[in-house]
């Protein structure tokens, strides 16, 4: 088993390798000039070429990358073309933030999904079913936004204000000193993410129950309830742990929506900010987290079917 | 192996006027009642779809999803009606006192729990006695009682560590456990190679008569109903129709449907006929055709010696794993060679190569002197006309959005020289040879039952007129008294049409109703070869000899 998951470790690591390569290649090709970003339209060419030095914008690509490369493993993510200050300062709080939200809404999700999937399944075909299929195929269907802003009308504006619809933490404090603040924007993303686990959950539990091995542990006397958690949910747990893993991975992206509709100062808004400043430096240090945050939910959804499959465990299948 | 125990006979379940229906109303148990009796084994048997699963399901008190029961009951010896019982109280039986052996272990057991778990669950759930002690050494002793081994390290194995026959006896050690009255087994062997199946039936006979349990014992194999049990009751269509000592019901049917049954079981010594029987479950095509009274089948008039096809040193290994280590054989025209074998010798691989289906084999096939490509990609059109193969499972390999007819078309298509009257023409006649009316061109697979399904594909196979059949497994899917009929087809087609053929089947009964010549495959070599009834009669190889030993027999 331990090999398994570090053939898969050292996979991971090839793959952010090559997204670290594409990375960097790609805003190599962006327009502009990071010293020219920083110092201005009015400055000196004198002063350019000094930043430039300074920057090691005039070595070789293959140089730069490697310093860059080398930089990211001791967390120095380079300087931000915009603010002059370092990338790492500037990320570390939004970073932060961002990860509470994401936390939030994978903590309420994942177990909520699991257990209404499981509850639809069992009920199969009667009302409790039906309205819980339904709705979350509603809600699969409306865009993330859409979800926010019928939120917002809902609990903020039009109908109730009892919820804020912006975030405001004043300087030096952080997000969730103020908890009624993070509520909207976790429950946007819950109900954006939280359809895909119950219909899958809901989809292999009925396989599963049709299964000879639970039928089996039926007709051994087992009681329902520990028929479900002990013979069944584990067999269900690793389709879903994929499911799981592309939608946090998709919150790593999709976060952006949601955090620009509520003004929420995590990585989300620092990315639009880059873009539209071409702060090189920052768009990179993002591009990469995000694409480490994929590799590594699908490296724990891996882990999770290994987990639960004894015969991967065992070297059954090779 | 059976001991009649005339006396002491004490009632421990009891069946009366069993009814189950649908959750539409459709009713498909039509009032069954049997009784089970300690020390003593009742053997239920019948066709798929006859219900008996579903009454063997209902001693427990259990009904599938869709299924519901309407009337009847089924008393204990304690003189309680299981089914009058609410869900906790049938739960607090259901293997404890009356417990289940599933058909396939591979499907039953829990793949993600170790087995000694899984046995000590049932332990647990009706707790057996004091402590955990008590239940770890009840473990290991219902191990030993199957003939496992009952140390630590084998109590943690996972199921799939283990061989069917273990897991079987996995299977029969968790509802033995608790040390029930009542056993219900729906065909614990069938998927069982012959061997293992001797050792398991030897295994349930001793539980039955040593701990004196209530056996019934479901089944559609009448060749192992005599072998286990002391009585039967024969099933059709949701009824018993026939009910006694198992010696006289096998001896001395009375019902049509059980003489019907015990004609079309193949027997290895070939003494009748089967095939001769007429439609026994639904819809299926009457074969009655005028035959000698033996089985045996006429050596084959070979007009030339020369062989047609040729095998050669075939060797295939997957990884590390050898599967074929060198088979050799010569099929001359108009011959039939039964390849026989357990599961896992090689013997469906083989076939595969041969047909050119599987293509990393080394060695040769060739035939009328040409040596084939390997793959049926690098092979000409006319080669792969020549070579015909037909599945194990009709249910999957026609395509369930065609019609029959645009089924057996296909192969025509492929050689594209036939205008779309000719391929008609050509499809009907290969439909009249399987014995298929012509209304049949025009449905589709779900409207067919397995029997038709499987004419269906043998007809894809002609249509192209082959020179060499491939069948694998074509039988094992289907009721004895449809593979009676299909065995027949295929014999009527090999004297009509003069092709030859290569039987792949587990199934020893069938030679001598079907080939003139046996190979026996081992471990991927062929062990014994020659005329079929040299081999069974004069066995050279150790593992034919054991095979022959084994085979239930009525």
């Amino acid at each position: 088993m331990l090999g398994l998951i570090l053939r898969r470790l050292s996979i991971s690591a090839v793959i952010l390798l090559i997204v670290s390569m594409l990375v960097f290649v790609a805003t190599l090709l962006l327009p502009g000039d990071p010293a020219q970003a920083i110092l201005g339209q009015q400055a000196t060419p004198e002063r350019l070429e000094a930043l430039r030095e300074q920057m090691n914008l005039n070595d070789p690509f293959a140089q730069r990358y490697l310093h860059w490369l080398g930089g990211l493993f001791v967390g120095d993510f380079g300087v931000s073309a915009a603010s002059g200050g370092s990338v790492a300062a500037l990320l570390g709080d939004r970073i932060a933030a961002s990860l509470v939200l994401m936390a939030l809404a994978a903590a309420i999700s994942i177990p909520v999904g699991i257990l209404v999937g499981t509850y639809s399944a069992l009920r199969r075909g009667r009302a409790g079913d039906h309205a819980a299929t339904g709705i979350s195929l509603v809600l699969a269907a409306l865009p993330d936004f859409v979800i926010g802003i019928a939120l917002v009308t809902l609990f903020s504006t039009t109908v109730f204000t009892v919820l804020p619809s912006v975030t405001m933490a004043p300087p030096g404090e952080q997000v969730w000193d103020y908890p009624s603040q993070l509520i909207l924007p976790v429950l946007t993303l819950v109900l954006v993410v939280m359809p895909y686990i119950i219909r899958m959950m809901r989809t292999t539990m009925i396989e599963v129950l049709d299964s000879g091995y639970v039928e089996m542990a039926r007709l051994k006397g087992v009681p329902e309830r520990q028929v479900i958690v002990r013979h069944a949910l584990p067999h269900a747990i690793a389709p879903v742990a994929q499911v799981v893993a592309i939608q946090l991975a998709w919150l790593a992206g999709g976060i952006v929506v949601v955090e620009f509709l509520f003004r929420y100062p995590g990585v989300g808004q620092a990315l639009v900010d880059a873009v539209t400043n071409r702060d090189v430096q920052v768009v990179q240090a993002l591009a990469m987290l995000i694409a480490a945050v994929y590799v590594v939910v699908n490296l724990l959804a891996d882990i999770v079917g290994i987990v639960t499959n004894p015969k991967l465990r065992t070297g059954g299948i090779r | 192996m059976r001991t009649l125990i005339e006396q002491q006979t004490e009632v421990a379940l009891q069946a009366t006027d069993l009814r189950v229906a649908t959750a539409l109303g459709k009713e498909i148990l039509h009032g069954v009642s049997f009784t089970l009796q300690r020390g003593r084994m009742l053997a239920l048997v019948g066709e798929s779809g006859s219900g008996k699963t579903t009454a063997g399901l209902a001693c427990l008190g259990y009904f599938r999803t869709g299924l519901k029961h309407v009337g009847g009951t089924v008393e204990l010896s304690d003189g309680t009606d299981l089914l009058a019982l609410t869900d906790a109280g049938r739960r607090g039986l259901r293997g404890g006192s009356i417990s289940y052996v599933p058909q396939d272990p591979a499907l039953s057991l829990n793949p993600a729990m170790r087995i000694g778990t899984q046995i000590m669950e049932v332990l647990r759930v009706h707790g057996y006695g004091a402590s955990e002690q008590a239940r770890r050494n009840r473990l290991a002793e219902v191990l030993t009682d199957v003939g496992l081994p009952n140390d630590a390290a084998y109590q943690r194995r996972w199921p799939h560590e283990l061989s069917g026959g273990q897991q079987q006896r996995v299977g029969i050690a968790m509802a033995f456990a608790f040390r029930p009255e009542v056993m219900v087994m729906d065909e614990p062997t069938t998927g069982l190679d012959v061997t293992t199946q001797a050792l398991v039936l030897q295994t349930i006979h001793q539980l039955v008569t040593t701990h004196a349990v209530a056996g019934l014992y479901i089944t559609h194999d009448l060749a192992v109903v005599s072998e286990v049990a002391d009585e039967v009751a024969v099933m059709l269509a949701g009824r018993i129709v026939e009910q006694g000592r198992s010696d006289q019901v096998l001896h001395d049917p009375q019902h049509a449907y059980t003489r019907k049954l015990l004609n079309a079981v193949p027997d290895l010594a070939g003494r009748h006929h089967i095939g001769e029987v007429e439609a026994v479950t639904g819809a299926m095509p009457i074969v009655s055709r005028e035959r000698a009274a033996s089985a045996r089948v006429a050596t084959p008039v070979v007009a030339e010696p020369t062989s047609l096809l040729s095998v050669a040193d075939l060797r295939l290994s997957y990884g590390t794993n050898a599967v074929l280590n060198g088979i050799d054989f010569e099929l001359g025209r108009g011959e039939s060679l039964m390849l026989l074998g357990e599961s896992g010798s090689g013997k469906t691989t083989a076939a595969r190569c041969i047909a050119g289906l599987n293509d990393t084999y080394t060695g040769s096939v060739s035939l009328a002197g040409t040596t084939l490509q390997p793959g049926t990609r690098q092979r000409s059109a006319e080669e792969r006309h020549r070579i015909q193969y037909v599945f194990q499972s009709p249910m999957s390999s026609l395509n369930p959005r065609r019609t029959i007819g645009e089924s057996v078309e296909v192969p025509l298509h492929m050689s594209g020289t036939f205008s779309r009257k000719e391929r008609r023409a050509l499809v009907l006649e290969a439909l009249d040879q399987v014995q298929l009316a012509a209304s049949f061109i025009d449905r589709r697979p779900g409207q067919l039952s397995g029997g038709e399904r499987q004419r269906a594909a043998i007809a894809r196979a002609l249509v192209n007129a082959p020179s060499v059949l491939v069948c694998d497994e074509v039988t094992s899917a289907l009721d004895v008294s449809v593979q009676a009929s299909i065995i027949d087809l295929l014999r009527t087609l090999q004297v009509e049409t003069g092709m030859a053929m290569v039987f792949v089947t587990h199934n020893i009964a069938l030679a001598r109703h079907l080939s003139q010549r046996l190979a026996v495959l081992h471990a991927g070599r062929i062990v014994d070869i020659g005329p079929t009834d040299d081999v069974l009669e004069n066995p050279q190889h150790s593992y034919t000899r054991e095979l022959l030993t084994h085979v239930p027999t009525l």
